[in-house]
C-alpha cells in the first residue's frame, strides 16, 4: 500500500534537504498521508501505545542507571535511596516499574488483536514473525530488570529461571555457569544482568523499526479482514489516526498514573523488599506476572516422556508456548482473517483467551493447591487442562477448523462495511 | 564468464584460480571470524578470581549430634549434619533401586559411583552437602523447618523429598543433592573445596 509518494516540500529549506536526505519525506509518507483502512477499532491502538511505553522505559531506565549500583552489596540499598533520597527519584522508579507491566498489558492486547484478527495471516508473516521476536526480547529484557533491586524474589527468580537452562542435556550445567559467571546467582550475574539490560531495548528499539517497515509495505490489517482495493477504503493516517492513537494513549496512561501515583507497588512481591539471601528461599517464588501463564505450563509437565524428564519437559513447553508463534501463520488454514466472519473458531478463540488468564492463574498459585476449594480440583490438574488446550488449539483446532468451517459471508470492502451499503 | 586468466569460468567448468581466492578468503574470514568471537562469549564463565575462592574451613565440633548448620561455599549453601545412629541406619537400610538416582553424585569419586550412603560420606556421622535443590536451585527445608517425608531435606517449591543421606526420593528433583569436594584436615575441622594434591590425599575411596 506504500504507493507513490505525496509530499511536497514547501519551503526552499524542506527542498534542499529533500534533495539530500529525504527524512520529512519518509516521516510524512509512513505517519502523516499513510493511507490506512477508514474501519480500525480501538483494537488498533495498542501499537501506538506501545511505541510510547518503549520510549517511556528507555528514558526512565537511562535515568534510573545513573543512580543505580550493580554490586550485590549496594544494589538493593542503591533502589530504596532511588525511591526516598534522590529528586523526584519516587516517581522515575514507579514509571518504571510499573511501566513494565503496562508495556506487557499493552503487548498481550496487541496479540490478541493480532489472533483474532488474522493478522499473522499472508501477506503479513514476516510482520507477526518480528512481532514475536520484540515479545520474547521484552520477556528477557524484563527478566533481567527484575533481578536488578536483588530483593528476594529478584534473586530466587534469577536462580529458578537460570537452573531451567541446566536442564538442557549435555550442554545445560556449562551454559548455566557460563551465564551466572561463578558457581551461583551473584555479582558477575547482576553486572552482565545490568548490561544487557540496559543494551536489549534498543535492539527492540531497533526490531521495532523492522516491525514498522514490514507493516508499511502491505499496509494495516482491519477488522473485517479484507484488503484495501481503493482510496475509498482508507484514511489518511493524520488527523484521523493520530487522534484515536493520541485519545487511546491519554485514556491509557491516565490509568498508568492511577498505578504509579496511588499504588506503586501493587503489582509487585513483598518478598522483593527483602534483600537478597543465598541462604534462604522464599515459601513461594512467583514470576512477575506476565510470566505466569508460561510458569504454570513449565510446573504443568510433571511426567517424564521417554528420554526427556519432568524438568526438561517443562522447559521445553515453557519454550515451545512462544516458539510456536513463530509458525502460527502457517498452522491455521483458513484463507478468512477476521474471525468476525468464523462463528466456530471464534468460540475456541474467546476460549483460549480465557485459557490464557487460567493459566496465569494457575501460575499464581500453588500447584498442589485446590481450585476454588473443591476437594480434590488441584490446580496442577487445570493447569494440564489448559495447557493441552493452549497447544491444542494451535495444532489440532486452527488447522482443522480452517477447512472444515464455512465462514459467513463478507462484505464486498472495507467501505461496503463501514458504509452499510452491504450487510456486514 | 571468461577468466583473464585463461583458466575456465565457474559456470560448471574447470575451477579457476580467482574461485580458489574466494574459497581461500572466505575460510580465513570464517576462522578469523570464530577466533574473534570466542573471547567475547568465553569472557562470561567464572573468572580468575572467582576460581580461586575455592575453598573454606568449617569447625563442626560446635555441630551436636541431632542438628545441622548451613554455611556459605562458593556464593550458595552446604548443609553439615551430624547425624543420629538412627539416621545412618535409615540411610543404610535403602536399596539402591528405590532410589530415583541411583548414582552417588559425589565430587570426590568418579562419576557413576553407586549411590550408597557409604559412597556419600567420609564419616558417617556427617553429611556434607551441596544446599540447592536439584530441580530449581531452592534452598531445601531441614531440621528446623521441615524434613519431608524421608527425615531428611523438603524443598517447599515444587515439593521435592529428600533422605537422610539427602539422596532425592520423590518429587521433581532429578538427583541427589551433590557432596562437594571436602576431607578431614583435623578430627573437628573440614575443609570443603580442596587443591588437586589435597583431592589426592583426602581420604576417600568408593566403597
Amino acid at each position: 500500500m506504500s504507493g507513490p509518494s505525496t509530499y511536497n516540500p514547501s519551503t526552499g529549506i524542506e527542498k534542499w534537504l529533500d534533495e539530500r536526505l529525504p527524512i520529512i519525506r519518509l516521516g510524512y509518507d509512513s505517519f502523516v498521508d499513510f493511507p490506512t483502512p477508514r474501519n480500525l477499532n480501538y483494537w488498533w491502538t495498542f501499537g501506538g501505545i506501545l511505541a510510547i511505553f518503549l520510549m517511556i522505559q528507555i528514558v526512565s531506565g537511562i535515568v534510573l542507571a545513573m543512580h543505580y549500583v550493580a554490586h550485590e552489596d549496594y544494589a538493593f540499598e542503591s533502589v530504596q535511596r532511588i525511591t526516598r533520597d534522590v529528586p523526584f527519584g519516587w516517581l522515575i522508579q514507579s514509571m518504571h516499574a510499573n511501566g513494565a507491566s503496562f508495556f506487557f498489558v499493552a503487548v498481550y492486547l496487541h496479540m490478541f488483536r493480532g489472533l483474532y484478527y488474522g493478522s499473522y495471516k499472508a501477506p503479513r508473516e514476516i510482520l507477526w514473525i518480528l512481532g514475536v521476536v520484540i515479545y520474547l526480547l521484552m520477556m528477557a529484557t524484563g527478566f533481567m530488570g527484575y533481578v536488578l533491586p536483588w530483593g528476594q524474589m529478584s534473586y530466587w527468580g534469577a536462580m529458578v529461571i537460570t537452573n531451567l537452562i541446566g536442564a538442557l542435556p549435555f550442554v545445560g550445567e556449562a551454559i548455566r555457569e557460563w551465564l551466572w559467571g561463578g558457581f551461583s546467582v551473584g555479582q558477575a550475574t547482576l553486572n552482565r544482568f545490568f548490561s544487557l539490560h540496559y543494551l536489549l531495548p534498543f535492539v527492540i528499539a531497533a526490531v521495532v523499526g523492522l516491525h514498522i517497515w514490514a507493516l508499511h509495505v502491505p499496509g494495516n490489517g482491519n477488522p473485517v479482514g479484507l484488503e484495501v482495493k481503493s482510496k475509498k477504503d482508507t484514511l489518511p493516517f493524520h488527523p484521523y489516526y493520530t487522534v484515536k492513537d493520541g485519545f487511546a494513549i491519554i485514556v491509557y496512561l491516565m490509568i498508568f498514573a492511577v498505578f504509579v501515583f496511588f499504588m506503586p507497588n501493587v503489582l509487585g512481591h513483598a518478598d522483593n523488599f527483602i534483600p537478597a539471601d543465598p541462604l534462604v528461599t522464599p515459601a513461594h517464588i512467583v514470576p512477575e506476572w506476565y510470566y505466569l501463564p508460561f510458569y504454570a505450563i513449565l510446573r504443568a509437565i510433571d511426567f517424564g516422556i521417554g528420554p526427556i524428564d519432568a524438568k526438561l519437559g517443562g522447559v521445553l513447553a515453557m519454550f515451545g508456548a512462544i516458539g510456536i508463534l513463530f509458525v502460527l501463520p502457517w498452522l491455521d488454514t483458513s484463507k478468512v482473517r477476521s474471525m468476525r466472519y468464523r462463528p466456530l473458531t471464534r468460540w475456541f478463540f474467546i476460549f483460549f483467551v480465557v485459557a490464557a488468564l487460567g493459566l496465569g492463574w494457575c501460575g499464581a498459585k500453588n500447584p498442589d493447591d485446590f481450585v476454588l476449594g473443591i476437594e480434590g480440583f488441584k490446580f496442577i490438574y487445570l493447569a494440564k487442562f489448559l495447557t493441552a488446550y493452549y497447544f491444542g488449539y494451535f495444532i489440532v483446532i486452527l488447522p482443522v477448523l480452517g477447512i472444515i468451517e464455512k465462514p459467513k459471508e463478507r462484505p464486498a470492502s472495507i467501505e461496503a462495511a463501514v458504509l452499510g451499503t452491504d450487510k456486514a | 564468464m571468461t577468466e583473464e586468466n585463461g583458466a575456465p569460468g565457474a559456470d560448471g567448468q574447470e575451477p579457476s584460480r580467482r574461485d580458489f581466492i574466494y574459497i581461500a578468503a572466505g575460510g580465513v574470514a570464517a576462522v578469523g571470524g570464530g577466533l574473534v568471537a570466542w573471547p567475547f562469549i568465553d569472557q562470561m564463565n567464572p573468572a580468575a578470581d572467582t576460581l580461586a575462592l575455592g575453598s573454606i574451613r568449617v569447625d563442626v565440633s560446635t555441630v551436636a549430634v541431632g542438628s545441622e548448620i548451613t554455611v556459605m561455599w562458593r556464593g550458595g549453601p552446604v548443609f553439615i549434619r551430624h547425624r543420629t545412629e538412627a539416621e545412618i541406619a535409615e540411610a543404610r537400610a535403602v536399596e539402591l533401586g528405590a532410589l530415583p538416582d541411583e548414582e552417588a553424585r559425589n565430587d570426590n569419586l568418579p562419576a557413576g559411583t553407586p549411590g550408597t550412603d557409604a559412597n556419600r560420606v567420609l564419616r558417617p556421622e556427617f553429611l556434607i552437602v551441596k544446599g540447592n535443590c536439584t530441580h530449581l536451585g531452592c534452598v531445601p527445608l531441614g531440621l528446623a523447618a521441615n524434613t519431608g517425608d524421608y527425615d531428611g531435606w523438603y524443598c517447599p517449591c515444587h515439593g521435592s523429598h529428600y533422605d537422610t543421606s539427602a539422596r532425592i526420593r520423590r518429587g521433581p528433583a532429578p538427583e541427589n543433592l551433590p557432596v562437594p569436594d571436602y576431607y578431614f584436615e583435623t578430627e573437628t575441622t573440614v575443609k570443603i573445596g580442596l587443591s588437586p594434591e589435597e583431592a589426592d590425599n583426602s581420604g576417600w575411596a568408593v566403597s
